[in-house]
């Protein structure tokens, strides 16, 4: 931190850490007042949407898995969605439910990484699992065989948890006998004890009081939790509004995407407003199918009645949650979701006639979105009559979300400052609890498709 | 980390250049032999796990993703002097990774599509494997490595000894699980023949013609191959596809060199 004679001051944090990525956050105080909050994210451009043109209709779901190994079955699922609608194949019935399976398995995975090795430490107070492992064994021994579990799913399935291979354009390129899923079951039983453990036990952290001030943005599919599959739809912060949806394919219009100097990044927007994807906008929008259990363990946790429904004691519908503090309260709901989701899924199983549906290439445009751990991942691409791609465009949660994490670090530190607190350690620790509320993959952020040079660019500060 | 580190631990780093972070993933994918590695090492540098972050020197580095960018061609030759073994993990690190396909393209052009400010974007014109810039002392491929292949490593160098890692192709995985070939028996196009071992021969496991993720193995005979995978249906532009993927500079060069 620098003090100048004008008393602006800079609170810099060159890299953060716990996050998926790499990412610095500058601070502008000027007069106890911030002025300015950023999060540069200097992760190496990779250019993903460059090196898919030319590719084969096929390619997409293994070359965009390897944006992300965080959460590689959301890369591939988006993409056969997105390639699928282009060639006008709905994959539905088992297979449909059996890539439901591989999701849940990463969900599991993927969202207790974050609760028990990124997000609790900042909860007890330690620098990571390593050092909370000694003061709270029995947790972190729980924690990682949750984890565990999440990825034998997607290895039996898939081969590996990292860049599963059995994933293909219509289904899989092999689907499982019922037996040898048999011993998943027995495992995601004992899950099921972790996972409700779990919940209870973040139930007891201490939540600082925060307000996430943007729309909130999640698919929404009839009758169940949406994962793997779903319309966008928005629960606007502007509580006399009614939550509405938009086609898949309007997706660009509504979330619009500007290139910032400070970022490799671009920062998006739902129709010129902050908006917020993830487990707070799942919540919001299909809280009310979960299931009966899962809706007991999200009560347990402290959770409201999810918003869209009438509340269970008749008083009307319940509140949205904002706060991004407990956002880990809503992750362990639906790891716990996620785990009996799989084992209903498995003792329904019966083995697909086919491991998959051709899926024919031809010229089009087609749009693929699910839910990542972190939030609504949004894959389009176009293809020329050879089935090649002529044009690709992604975009991950994290790039979603960077303004409304940005908002929320302004609020957070105006408060502190407010409240008098302007030591340097304990601003830059409550800046780094407040990113690391919201899960951030810098990973999947780095690559970006805008040609909008009208709206490309506000007017620089000057790079960070 | 939280703890004050004991002398006697050896100091292990984890570092990340341009990369997906799977990985590094992999090694918080050892649960069960997570807390005990922790024992065994002090992990001094590990930020995507740890907020604590100790300076070097470390005895082991493991260094996932290539050299990208300007600021990574200082970092990677600054973690190289504070690292007594240098390890690269990943088909990023060993051969520069699916980003290197822009090595074959524009760097202008690639910049254009992606960005409409490209100014704004501090970028090499290639990603380079981290043995081109600097002296590495064990490379592990795959992309992603395999999690048993990455504690054999760690393991090795925490002993003092050469890592068991077999540099055949993937075929002999593949007999070794007992699989019937998927080009013999059902016509599939698989780069088994040609690719280094580690994924344990996953796709043809699972039905599917291996697609080249952890690299040409130590000895290819590339044009032997072209025939079979003419005959199961691909043509000149799909075989270069298949190769110029998750190891497209380490392809290139066989490609170049001819059989060896």
């Amino acid at each position: 931190m620098s003090q100048s004679p004008d008393t602006s001051r800079i609170l810099s944090v060159p890299a953060l850490t716990r996050v998926e990525g790499e990412t610095a956050l500058r601070l502008r105080i000027h007069d106890r007042t911030v002025t300015e909050a950023r999060l540069s994210i200097y992760e190496a451009p990779r250019f993903f949407e460059a090196l898919l043109r030319g590719r084969a209709h096929t390619e997409p779901p293994d070359l965009t898995s390897r944006i992300c190994g965080i959460c590689p079955v959301a890369y591939q699922l988006s993409a056969c969605r997105a390639v699928e609608d282009a060639c006008g194949v709905d994959v539905d019935g088992r297979l449909a439910r059996l890539r439901r399976l591989l999701y849940c398995g990463e969900w599991i995975e993927s969202q207790t990484l974050h609760i028990y090795l990124l997000h609790a430490p900042d909860f007890l107070g330690h620098d990571d699992v390593i050092g909370m492992s000694r003061s709270e064994p029995a947790h972190v021994r729980r924690g990682l065989r949750l984890k565990q579990t999440g990825n034998a799913v997607v290895e039996l399935l898939g081969g590996r948890a990292v860049h599963p291979v059995s994933v293909r354009l219509g289904g899989f390129h092999r689907t499982p006998t019922r037996t040898e899923l048999r011993p998943l079951a027995e495992r995601l039983r004992v899950a099921l004890d972790d996972a409700w453990d779990t919940v209870q036990w973040v139930a007891g952290f201490d939540f600082p009081d925060a307000e996430c001030e943007a729309d909130l943005l999640a698919l929404a599919e009839p009758g169940t939790y949406a994962i793997e599959s779903g319309v966008p739809t928005v629960v606007p912060y502007d509580a006399t509004h009614p939550a509405w949806s938009f086609p898949l394919r309007t997706f660009c219009d509504h979330v619009t995407e500007t290139q910032v100097p400070h970022s490799t990044a671009l920062h998006s927007r739902l129709d010129g407003r902050r908006h917020l994807t993830g487990s707070l906008a799942r919540y919001a929008v299909s809280g009310h199918l979960l299931s009966p259990t899962a809706l007991e363990a999200a009560a347990a946790a402290g959770l409201d009645d999810p918003p869209l429904r009438e509340g269970r004691d008749g008083t009307g519908p319940g509140t949205v949650c904002r706060n991004p503090f407990r956002s880990i309260l809503v992750r362990a709901v639906e790891v716990f979701y996620a785990v009996e989701e799989a084992l209903r899924i498995i003792t329904e199983y019966e083995r697909p006639a086919s491991p998959y549906v051709p899926v024919p290439a031809r010229s089009g445009v087609g749009h693929g979105a699910t839910e990542a751990p972190r939030g609504l991942l949004y894959h389009r691409y176009a293809f020329d009559g050879e089935g090649r791609v002529t044009d690709a465009r992604i975009i991950p949660p994290t790039a979603q979300n960077q303004g409304a994490i940005e908002e929320d670090l302004r609020r957070s530190v105006q408060a502190a400052l407010d409240r008098g607190q302007d030591a340097e350690a304990e601003l830059t620790r409550l800046c780094e609890r407040v990113i690391r509320n919201h899960d951030p993959c810098i990973s999947c952020s780095a690559h970006f498709l805008d040609l909008n040079l009208e709206t490309a660019c506000p007017h620089p500060t000057g790079p960070a | 980390m939280s703890a004050p580190p004991a002398p006697s631990r050896p100091r292990l780093g984890v570092f990340k250049f341009a990369s997906c972070d799977g990985c590094q993933l992999t090694l918080l994918d050892c649960e069960d032999e997570l807390l005990g590695l922790a024992d065994e090492w002090d992990i001094a540098h590990f930020p995507e796990a740890s907020s604590a972050v100790a300076s070097g020197p470390y005895d082991l580095s493991l260094v996932e993703g290539s050299v990208s960018t300007p600021e990574h061609l200082e970092r990677v030759r600054r973690v190289r002097a504070a690292s007594r073994y240098l390890v690269t993990i990943g088909a990023c690190a060993t051969a520069g990774g699916v980003q290197a396909l822009r090595n074959y393209a524009g760097i202008e052009e690639y910049l254009a599509t992606v960005y409409a400010r490209p100014d704004y974007i501090q970028s090499l014109a290639t990603s380079t494997p981290i043995a081109a810039h600097v002296p590495v002392d064990f490379e592990l491929r795959g992309c992603p490595i395999d999690r048993g292949q990455l504690l054999e490593v760690v393991t090795a160098f925490l002993a003092g000894r050469k890592p068991a890692i077999p540099n055949h192709s993937v075929c002999f995985s593949c007999k070794r699980r007992g699989n019937v070939c998927v080009t013999v028996a059902h016509g599939v196009p698989c780069l088994g023949p040609v690719t280094h071992a580690g994924c344990g021969a996953l796709c043809p496991t699972y039905g599917r013609g291996c697609y080249g993720c952890f690299g040409p193995a130590d000895t290819t005979n590339l044009p032997a191959l072209v025939p079979l995978m003419h005959r199961d249906g691909m043509d000149d532009a799909d075989i270069a596809r298949y190769l110029h993927t998750f190891n497209v500079t380490a392809f290139t060069a066989v490609e170049e060199e001819g059989p060896g």
